[in-house]
């Protein structure tokens, strides 16, 4: 062994890549290191449903081989995992379910499929709030996952289990999905960064749908370096997604560089209103005085709709919810109950019994939406509402490049707290959910703590701008140390 | 469930009087909207899935205040219409590989309670 094994997981997936290509570790020897960590840390945390050590084993051994021969991919041999939401053929995929508690997926996701083109090596399936419903990871069959920042507190949700294990640096990265803010305001609330491209730019094949016109697949990695290397592998047309967008991909790692002099930066009026945290909010000021110190200008703008965008989104997501959801049956995958009396007792109870409670309230709640005599009240009025809240996005990005606030309104909350209330719950959404009503990509990265808790600035950009995103993220990161920030313990 | 028809009392004044929500949803609804969505409450759910439920309908009503005259619902959020493709076969199912996760199939067929009488 030619470094320091016991050292890798400080390295980011950047300096791994390079490590990789220089031959100062194997493959083998990296997949080793991060599975002993797994081993011996992931019991507390919870982040993981399945660990794919064998699978892993083999992947890291093929892609030495593919090394010494001269054939390595771009990310050949760097650890990642997924959220358990994706695909993975042969592999247990349970969205933390018991519902899909046995399910064995017989096909790749898009983005499973592109990240192994690319060399990279499964570890893991990631632990996450049932069917992505939930911003706590606490609707999870599997148990919650815990904060390696504070174990008694949440991680996030619903891409919890995949923040978690970026944070505790068990793994260089994860893939995540982001329906209201599942890649975002876990990332926040655990110190790491979180990407949600524009809808349409990743590939949705293979992910289990939640809200098919909200739901997006990302990253969540330490750093926008490392996720601009990821959305290059992950991005880009697949003909088996009917609304994957066919659209060039930029080299999102080359953007990177460019200084922020002159960057438009959009402050919304109404992210500084009630609700926010005072330490929270003073972290935020504090990280736009350090880019309007690099020459970036800061703009006050106006997002009237803000307050609407979480009811119109708990209208709409449950609505396509309740429509997706309705493939478990109890026929063809997933849990059957047992002797059923007819057909219709097959159904009720199958999915009476596989379902946890957030799920099930979701499904009645876009039911109900959708009912006759309540569609044009509901479900009508809120897509003419959703249109509304576009039009302000639209707006804005008239007068600026990039919108930037708070990603959630509180840092990490306590286990427990917020499962009394679904309202309280929805609310922690306030500030993310926008971008998935208007489509547009966003990212969270760490700007500092409050009550020794990470803070993540949230910054949203027009449809398919990404490499701005990623290089005011970067450019951020240049000037700043807390992506760096590791929770106790896990050094 | 309380009743307010021909009462004098608004449903307001109730909350104010003994401090409780007025549940927007009845018994009666909740159990028909969980018969059209196919799932079985259990009994020892159900006083909680009312009450989240009504909890949920109230949050959503703020919608209704919303100036939308005029405005057309969104449909997609990038405005695009749905891509067309030839009709052709492009994917080669393997039905055993996917069967392999059926609670019960036969002969190449999903089983299910008997449906005809």
């Amino acid at each position: 062994m030619s470094e320091d094994a016991g050292a890798l997981h400080v390295l980011t997936l950047t300096e791994l890549v390079r490590g990789l290509r220089e031959g100062r570790f194997s493959a083998r020897e990296l997949t080793e290191t991060l599975l002993g960590r797994i081993g011996a840390l992931n019991e507390l945390l919870n982040a993981f449903i399945t660990i794919t050590e064998d699978q892993a084993y083999a992947e890291a051994e093929a892609a030495d081989r593919a090394r010494a021969s001269g054939n390595a991919p771009l990310l050949n041999g760097v650890p990642i995992v997924h959220k358990d939401l994706f695909c993975t053929r042969g592999v247990l995929t349970t969205c933390g379910s018991r519902m899909l508690g046995n399910f064995v997926s017989p096909y790749d996701a898009t983005v499973v499929e592109r990240l192994k083109k690319a060399g990279a090596v499964t570890l893991a399936k990631t632990n996450m709030d049932e069917f992505a419903m939930g911003s706590s990871n606490e609707t999870s069959w599997f148990g919650p996952v815990t904060n390696p920042w504070n174990h008694d507190r949440s991680p996030g949700g619903s891409s919890g289990g995949s923040a978690a294990a970026v944070a505790a640096r068990l793994v260089p990265a994860a893939t995540g999905t982001d329906t209201g803010g599942s890649i975002r305001q876990p990332a926040a609330l655990t110190g790491t960064v979180g990407l949600k491209p524009t809808y349409g730019r990743v590939s949705r094949y293979g992910m289990v749908a939640f809200a098919s016109s909200l739901d997006q697949a990302g990253v969540i990695t330490r750093s926008a370096e490392d996720a601009a290397t990821l959305l290059g592998v992950i991005a880009g047309f697949d003909e088996r997604d009917s609304t994957s967008v066919d659209q060039p991909v930029p080299d999102y790692v080359a953007e990177l560089a460019r200084p922020l002099k002159g960057v438009k930066i959009g402050i919304v009026r109404q992210h500084f209103d009630e609700g926010l945290d005072s330490q929270c909010a003073a972290r935020i000021r504090e990280a736009l005085d350090v880019m309007e110190s690099e020459g970036a200008r800061l703009v006050e703008i106006d997002l009237p709709t803000l307050a609407l965008s979480v009811p119109t989104y708990y209208v709409v997501a449950p609505a396509e919810c309740s429509s997706n959801m309705s493939r478990f049956d109890g026929v063809r995958f997933g849990h059957r109950a047992d002797n059923p009396t007819d057909l219709l007792d097959l159904f009720c109870r199958s999915r009476g019994e596989g379902f946890g409670a957030e799920v099930k309230r979701r499904i009645m709640t876009g039911t109900y939406v959708l009912s006759a005599g309540y569609y044009d009240a509901y479900y009508l009025k809120a897509q003419k509402v959703r249109q509304l809240i576009v039009k302000d996005f639209r707006n804005a990005f008239r007068d600026v490049d990039v919108i930037a606030g708070p990603t959630a309104p509180t840092p990490a909350f306590a286990l427990g707290e917020k499962t009394d209330d679904p309202i309280t719950m929805y609310l922690n959404d306030i500030y993310t959910i926008g971008a998935n009503l208007a489509g547009t990509p966003a990212i969270s990265v760490p700007c500092g703590f409050a009550q020794n808790l990470p803070v993540g600035l949230h910054l949203v950009g027009p449809h398919f701008a990404e490499d701005r995103l990623l290089n005011v993220a970067h450019q951020y990161q240049m000037l700043t140390d807390w992506h760096r920030a590791c929770p106790e313990g896990y050094e | 469930m309380l009743n307010f028809a021909g009462s004098d009392i608004s449903p307001d004044c109730i909350v104010g009087l003994v401090g409780i929500h007025p549940l927007s949803l009845t018994r009666d609804q909740v159990q028909h909207i969980a018969l059209l969505a196919r799932l079985k409450l259990e009994e020892s759910e159900f006083d909680d899935v009312v009450d989240k439920l009504s909890r949920i309908v109230d949050f959503v009503d703020q919608l209704q205040a919303a100036p939308t005259d005029g405005v057309a619902p969104m449909a997609h959020p990038l405005d695009q219409s749905q891509r067309l493709r030839p009709d052709v076969v492009t994917e080669v199912i393997d039905r055993d590989a996917i069967q392999a996760n059926a609670p019960a199939v036969r002969d190449g067929f999903y089983l299910v309670p008997k449906v005809l009488g």
